[in-house]
């Protein structure tokens, strides 16, 4: 069983970023990148999907600027077996990202593409949806616990007031929430043992997608900031506050 | 320019976030209608029906729509989408499953969680963990939004009286199967709908020592949450976890007890009315945001707090 495993590189989780007084943006100029905390997490569940024998191949791909190179290598390093980077510098969005994969997916021919739940710098929780859709394939998303059973994966999934178990005819998408493992950490053998696994580079053009962006951005504001209140002496006080000044209980 | 909006529910009751979705696209303008997509929905149909500024019912009924499998319930919508300009979900886990894969299927882009309108084809939504707010024009034909259900004051739950119309359900797409759903059971509100919310985060220590919320829940009728340090420390269930990939909430007194306020919390909370912090540490970034911040050990503050509301 093939599994992919896309990854994104994003600002890393732990920069603040700053709107740009022009306001067209965020500024990542000399920012900490980072590979996107969840598909952190979608390689290494593919990884030990691998090392427990359900999965033959783990490929990594990545959507984006030639410096998504090093988030590949952050992936060959935890364990995947070779790399494919969709180059572009055309501003990605999750529709053009959904159809550069499913690109790939129908020329490799995987069981399953795992990928995290959202990208922590838009947020928009799509990209593996869409590219289930875009191949007619089933999903599971925000998964916890993966159990592939023969032609069939029964996930666990993480939903509002619980948990809740699917099962999906192979071939599908599952996304990855926080609990599903916990990411080993890279060693140095294997940071240099990363650099010598293949790395293929490809274009949009190749694949035949156009990745044009649909959404235009206006603006990007800070919102509005809120400021630091009181800070009271005891419990009393407290009390005394949220009863005659906020009024709340 | 007609508008719809896909129903949140258990096939018995509405959900409250189809309100906050129905207002959004009130915001919008245009007729709104709701689907109702399940397996005998009528009672959400007719609760459907109630709500105010819904023009028409869609009640979508059949066996397939039950579990609210997402290959199901975005065929059940992309049947129906021809004749809308927006079709709008409530940016949950049920929303945030679909809405993707109807827009993907009609070929135009998808806006998640947005929280203003600045016009029918222009919204404003969160990146960062709400650290900057994208104002995104969409020129495609149709607008497939999910909505931040805290940032549009719900529509009232009675006063409309929409036609309920039924439509041919979808058969089952034969690609998934619902195996089960383990809910927890609570007599608390749920989160992410409560007006007060009391969270706990690492400082607590212990699921043991969670439990010392319960008397202050309790008194404030409150729902309970945590941090994520406290969920991966196992303090606390997964579905307590507020923050930017956890719940979004804006209660009127949200209550952080040995929360630090790491930026992805603060991202999940920083809405809410009013912010009371507990913490032993004077530095915590909690105090940030805090209205009233009260430096103590929470072991000693909390049950004092309960005892004297």
């Amino acid at each position: 069983m093939k599994v992919l495993v896309p990854v994104k590189r994003v600002v890393d989780f732990n920069v603040k970023v700053r709107v740009k007084s022009d306001h067209t943006g965020v500024d990542v100029a000399n920012v900490k990148m980072s590979m996107n905390p969840f598909d952190e997490i979608a390689i290494e569940e593919a990884v030990r999907l691998k090392e427990k024998g359900a999965a033959t191949e783990v490929v990594a791909i990545s959507c984006g600027v030639a410096q998504c190179q090093e988030t590949l290598r952050t992936a060959l390093a935890i364990g995947a077996d070779r790399g494919v980077l969709v180059q572009t510098d055309v501003e990605l969005q999750p529709l053009a990202v959904a159809k550069l994969l499913a690109a790939i997916a129908r020329k490799e021919a995987p069981q399953l593409v795992i990928l995290g739940k959202q990208a922590i710098d838009d947020d928009a929780n799509q990209t593996g949806q869409m590219l289930a859709a875009l191949l007619d394939w089933p999903q599971a998303t925000n998964a916890s616990k993966i159990d592939i059973q023969g032609d069939r994966a029964q996930v666990t999934r993480e939903v509002d007031g619980g948990l809740e178990t699917v099962s999906l005819a192979l071939p599908a998408v599952i996304t990855t929430d926080l609990r599903l493992n916990e990411p080993r950490y890279v060693t140095l053998p294997n940071i240099m043992k990363a650099k010598k696994k293949p790395m293929e580079t490809v274009s949009p053009a190749d694949l035949g997608v156009d990745p044009a962006p649909r959404l235009k951005t206006l603006k990007v504001s800070e919102p509005a900031a809120r400021s630091a209140g009181v800070i009271v002496p005891d419990v009393a006080a407290l009390v005394d506050k949220l009863k005659n000044e906020a009024k709340v209980v | 320019m007609s508008i719809l909006v896909i129903a949140e529910h258990d096939n018995a009751h509405l959900s409250a976030v189809t309100r906050n979705a129905v207002a959004a696209a009130v915001a919008i303008g245009g007729e709104v209608h709701v689907l109702v997509a399940g397996s005998n929905a009528q009672a959400v149909a007719d609760q459907a029906a109630q709500l105010a500024s819904v023009a028409k019912v869609l009640l979508a009924d059949g066996p397939a729509l039950a579990d609210g499998l997402a290959e199901n319930i975005s065929a059940q919508v992309l049947a129906l989408a021809d004749g809308y300009s927006h079709i709008l979900f409530a940016a949950t886990a049920a929303g945030k499953n679909v809405a993707p894969r109807v827009a993907a299927k009609l070929d135009v882009a998808q806006i998640s969680d947005i929280v203003a309108v600045e016009s029918a084809d222009t919204f404003v939504r969160p990146i960062y963990a709400g650290n900057a707010l994208a104002t995104v024009q969409c020129g495609d034909p149709k607008k497939v939004l999910t909505v931040r259900t805290t940032a549009f004051d719900p529509v009232a739950d009675h006063g409309g009286s929409a036609a309920v119309e039924t439509v041919a359900a979808v058969a089952d797409s034969g690609l998934s199967s619902f195996v089960g759903r383990e809910l927890a059971r609570s007599d608390r509100p749920e989160l992410t709908a409560a007006s007060v919310v009391v969270s706990g985060g690492r400082g607590l220590g212990s699921a043991e020592n969670f439990k010392i919320l319960d008397p202050l829940a309790d008194k404030l009728g409150a729902a309970l949450g945590a941090s994520r340090a406290a969920v991966d420390a196992g303090y606390a269930p997964n579905d307590w976890q507020v923050g930017q990939t956890g719940k979004i909430v804006a209660p009127q007194l949200y209550v952080a007890v040995g929360i630090s306020g790491a930026i992805q919390h603060l991202a999940g909370m920083k809405d809410s009315k009013v912010i009371v912090a507990i913490n032993k540490d004077a530095e915590a970034p909690i105090f940030g945001v805090a209205d009233y911040g009260l430096v103590a050990d929470l072991f000693e503050a909390v049950p004092e707090l309960a005892k004297a509301l």
